[in-house]
């Protein structure tokens, strides 16, 4: 550590001379969309195996305006398991197998609404680089506050009707959300490098879309159960359907 | 065989011999003086290792009798800081912070050092994250001239307290102890507890109206302390500060104050 000298200057421009032209040749290797007719997709279905876990009730007397926005009881969305078995809010996307891997963040800004003190979608995914709109449709005030490990944190108050326009520039699986002035808040952000992503519906549905033929891992994750990956393999213009069955 | 082993050796050397290139990039300015991590380093090892541990992550010796917990470095996560929310802070940030010390924490001033020595710290400091060599830390944040403070002033300031939700955690007097305030974390998830206005103590960081109007508007990064800068203007925001200035109580206030000039700040 505490070697110095000319030596280490002239080591250190050898390393950016090799460096250099490898970096501009991996860089910047377009997204090339694969053309409709070769796109194949990825769809199927997160089951949840045994006993529905019982959610906990939220209390939100603290804040009058939370409380009136629900006249039914709110539970937490940690598991949450539709009649059939299906479990929503589960993250699947390709963890590994792309040959590309520089994509465009998409024009159309992911959304992040609070809504009855509550965020929805309880798990967003969006695309490293994309515009986040943090939107607050409750007369409260809230703040929102995501944790992540891999990107900057911050803070934001945001009163009823405010735009807060973020981003987050590192993939990382999945940033929690929070907001310290309701603690029942808890929201998930999940930040991609690609596009081959998709979070499952209220019928544990999820859809991946063209995705380019090759042999990939995919991997479903869920903010309580973990992580769970398959293999597949897909040819130019397959519909391939998988699926995956989480247990406590 | 043997050869790998020439290579793992020879990239061995070439790891330590960027780290200590990077050691020695990373650099510090506050005024004329340039901060050298190197001799950063010799200061940190005698003055700060206790608390801040060998390798700037806040696990020092000291650190499990202290409360709040010494800063972990290497998250690059600062609360007093002119920049907004997200953003590093600027040297003059890192600096003011040591100068002054932060009060009800471990943290001292250390004044005492030359002004060099806390800037060389201060470079040794930014190479426990890299995140100083990949981002730039935002512009500082405006801090227009403060408008008189009024009755009006206050009074529209303690409509804001209230329609800003100031009061779920610091409580509709300013104690602290508002309805969220007990599930209050940091970001290291080790409770922290919301500033109590009524206490007179001196705030984290700094002292002056300006300093306050700076909080509102930075947040404190790595606290459940938000930034307001979108939520309320400028004008907004020194109310809310005149407000605030009304929670203590006067007697409390005076004390704080001498205090205040015992310690002063630069």
């Amino acid at each position: 550590m505490t070697k110095a000298g000319p030596m280490k200057n002239y080591l250190s421009l050898l390393i950016a001379v090799i460096a250099l032209p490898t970096l501009s040749l991996s860089g910047r290797v377009s997204a090339a969309p694969a053309s409709p007719a070769d796109a194949s997709s990825l769809t199927g279905q997160v089951k949840f195996e045994g006993a529905t876990p019982k959610q906990a009730r939220i209390d939100m007397s603290a804040d009058p305006i939370c409380f009136k926005a629900h006249p039914a009881p709110v539970t937490t969305e940690d598991i949450v398991v539709g009649t059939d078995g299906s479990l929503a809010n589960v993250v699947v996307y390709i963890s590994e197998g792309l040959t590309s891997h520089n994509f465009e963040p998409p024009q159309q800004p992911a959304v992040f609404e609070q809504k009855g003190c509550q965020y929805k979608p309880h798990v967003l995914a969006m695309q490293a680089n994309q515009k986040l709109d943090v939107v607050n449709s409750d007369e409260t005030t809230h703040n929102i506050h995501p944790s992540p490990n891999n990107n900057r944190e911050w803070n934001m108050t945001q009163p009823h009707g405010v735009p807060i326009e973020q981003t987050f520039a590192r993939e990382e699986i999945a940033i929690p959300v929070k907001c310290n002035v309701h603690p029942w808040m808890r929201g998930y952000i999940a930040v991609f490098k690609h596009p081959y992503f998709s979070v499952t519906d209220k019928n544990g549905s999820f859809n991946l879309k063209d995705v380019p033929p090759g042999t990939y891992t995919i991997t479903a994750w869920q903010e309580k159960l973990g992580t769970q990956t398959q293999k597949v393999t897909i040819g130019t213009g397959e519909a391939k359907t998988l699926s995956f069955t989480f247990k406590q | 065989m043997r050869s790998s082993v020439r290579f793992s050796m020879s990239a061995a050397i070439l790891i330590s011999l960027l780290c200590s290139a990077a050691v020695i990039a990373q650099e510090s300015h506050i005024g004329n003086l340039v901060g050298n991590a190197k001799s950063g380093k010799a200061l940190y090892v005698r003055y700060c290792i206790f608390c801040h541990g060998p390798n700037g992550d806040g696990r020092g010796e000291s650190a499990p009798y202290l409360d709040p917990k010494p800063r972990d470095f290497t998250k690059a996560l600062f609360k007093c800081r002119s920049t907004p929310s997200g953003n590093l802070p600027l040297d003059s940030d890192l600096y003011d912070t040591i100068t002054r010390g932060i009060h009800a924490s471990g943290m001292p001033s250390w004044k005492p050092l030359l002004k060099q020595e806390r800037v060389d710290l201060i470079a040794y400091i930014k190479t426990f994250s890299s995140a100083f060599q990949e981002e730039k830390p935002g512009p500082a944040m405006p801090i227009p001239p403060e408008p008189p403070n009024s009755p009006e002033s206050v009074k529209r300031g303690a409509e804001l307290f209230q329609s800003m939700n100031c009061w779920q955690c610091h409580g509709k007097d300013g104690r602290g102890h508002g309805p969220s305030a007990a599930a209050l974390t940091d970001s290291q998830g080790n409770p922290i507890t919301p500033f109590d206005f009524t206490s007179g103590r001196r705030f984290k960081c700094g002292e002056s109206d300006s300093d306050m109007f700076r909080d509102l508007a930075t947040g404190l990064d790595g606290t459940p302390m938000p930034s307001f800068a979108t939520a309320m203007t400028a004008d907004q925001r020194w109310d809310v500060v005149h407000y605030i200035r009304t929670l203590s109580n006067p007697k409390a206030r005076a004390s704080a104050k001498t205090d205040a000039n015992a310690h002063g700040n630069e």
